[in-house]
């Protein structure tokens, strides 16, 4: 489903996404591609290199926080909200024009730190079930959990179409899942401890081909 | 604990392959090896079969996402930890309730949730913080089902 992109119904989230990137907002200001031009060029291998730390203020940023940013800064609206149709849609969009390049290191964008954080969070045991994710995504991937095969942990695919949500949705929404599985109090959304754990997540994926949109059970 | 810290110590180092091997490697303890705990106070009798039914249903005693068993009518055992079949042959009833109330005072790096420890825990669920897994009645119910489990 997901290597045939007539199938794949993250495909049309990606046709939302391109819609919105050629439509100028009612303000007057520009489009996305008022500024960027071509979404095939200028979003090229955006999302391999993502988060990432911003140049103007020095934030770390994951895509939909950097698509939220430009929203407001150079459109003047109201950022669309994390996990909305919309937000993942433009997501989607840029993320495809990454598909099949390898995600790059944080660490050699010197965000060390933030990979460095990311890991604690990753091997702490949380909620009152006490799991790490390590617990599950390291040392017991490929068995399962009820009915449930484990997965390694990767990133390579957000936002995804999952068929557990009938959606399109985020990393943070797989992550929030987790916490909710073992009963642990989710961070916030866009909070930078989920940040801190994609960084960490991306670290570990690095060389890995980019394959956003995906499809996952 | 009847046997001394080296006795201890093997009985750690046991417990954590054993989650791989399966139950030939379980049966292969030393019972004495592994502490036990005594009955929780309770205000009714342990029910074996509501003990049963805690196993058997996945939201309750989430047993059957790592274990398997004798549970035919259930579906999709999980394969994180050793069937349950036979377990109260291989465990006394004393060490399948120390290990329902903390898994981790037995083997510090376990999977398996303590179902009977209300401190301690990182990030808890407001709606969960301070109550156990199970009750006590409950953690009686499952320790009394599980002893029924012979080879």
């Amino acid at each position: 489903m997901q290597r045939d992109d007539f199938a794949n119904p993250a495909m049309l989230g990606v046709a939302a996404g391109e819609a919105a990137w050629n439509r100028p907002p009612e303000n007057g200001k520009p489009a996305c591609s008022g500024c960027h031009g071509d979404i095939n060029g200028s979003m090229r291998g955006v999302d391999a290199r993502y988060p990432a730390r911003n140049a103007v203020n020095g934030a770390v940023l994951d895509l939909p926080g950097r698509i939220q940013l430009c929203r407001s800064q150079h459109q003047a609206l109201t950022p669309e909200p994390r996990e909305s149709a919309a937000l993942l849609a433009l997501q989607a969009a840029i993320a495809l024009r990454s598909r099949g390049m390898p995600v790059e290191a944080p660490s050699a964008r010197g965000l060390s730190d933030a990979v460095a954080r990311g890991e604690m969070l990753y091997r702490q045991r949380l909620g009152q079930l006490n799991l790490s994710c390590a617990q599950c995504h390291d040392d017991h991937w490929g068995r399962s959990l009820g009915g449930t095969r484990i997965p390694q942990g990767h990133p390579t695919g957000y936002p995804l179409f999952r068929l557990e949500w009938q959606a399109l949705g985020s990393l943070q929404r797989r992550l929030r899942n987790c916490f909710t599985g073992v009963r642990a109090e989710p961070f916030p959304a866009g909070a930078s401890e989920w940040i801190d754990l994609e960084i960490y997540l991306r670290e570990r994926a690095a060389g890995m081909a980019s394959d956003a949109p995906a499809v996952r059970p | 604990m009847r046997r001394g810290a080296g006795a201890f110590g093997l009985a750690a180092m046991l417990v954590l392959p054993a989650a791989a091997q399966g139950p030939v490697a379980g049966k292969a303890m030393e019972h004495g090896a592994v502490p036990e705990a005594a009955p929780l106070a309770t205000s009714r009798p342990a029910d074996p079969a509501n003990g049963r039914k805690i196993v058997v249903e996945r939201r309750r005693g989430f047993c059957l996402l790592c274990h398997s068993g004798p549970f035919p009518e259930a579906r999709f055992h999980g394969d994180l930890a050793p069937s349950l079949a036979g377990t109260g042959s291989r465990w006394t009833e004393g060490q399948l309730r120390a290990r329902l109330i903390d898994s981790t005072a037995i083997n510090a790096e376990t999977i398996m949730p303590p179902y009977f420890r209300t401190g301690g825990g990182n990030r808890i669920g407001p709606v969960f913080i301070g109550k156990p897994i199970l009750t006590a009645e409950e953690i009686e119910d499952v320790t009394a089902f599980l002893t029924t489990l012979r080879d």
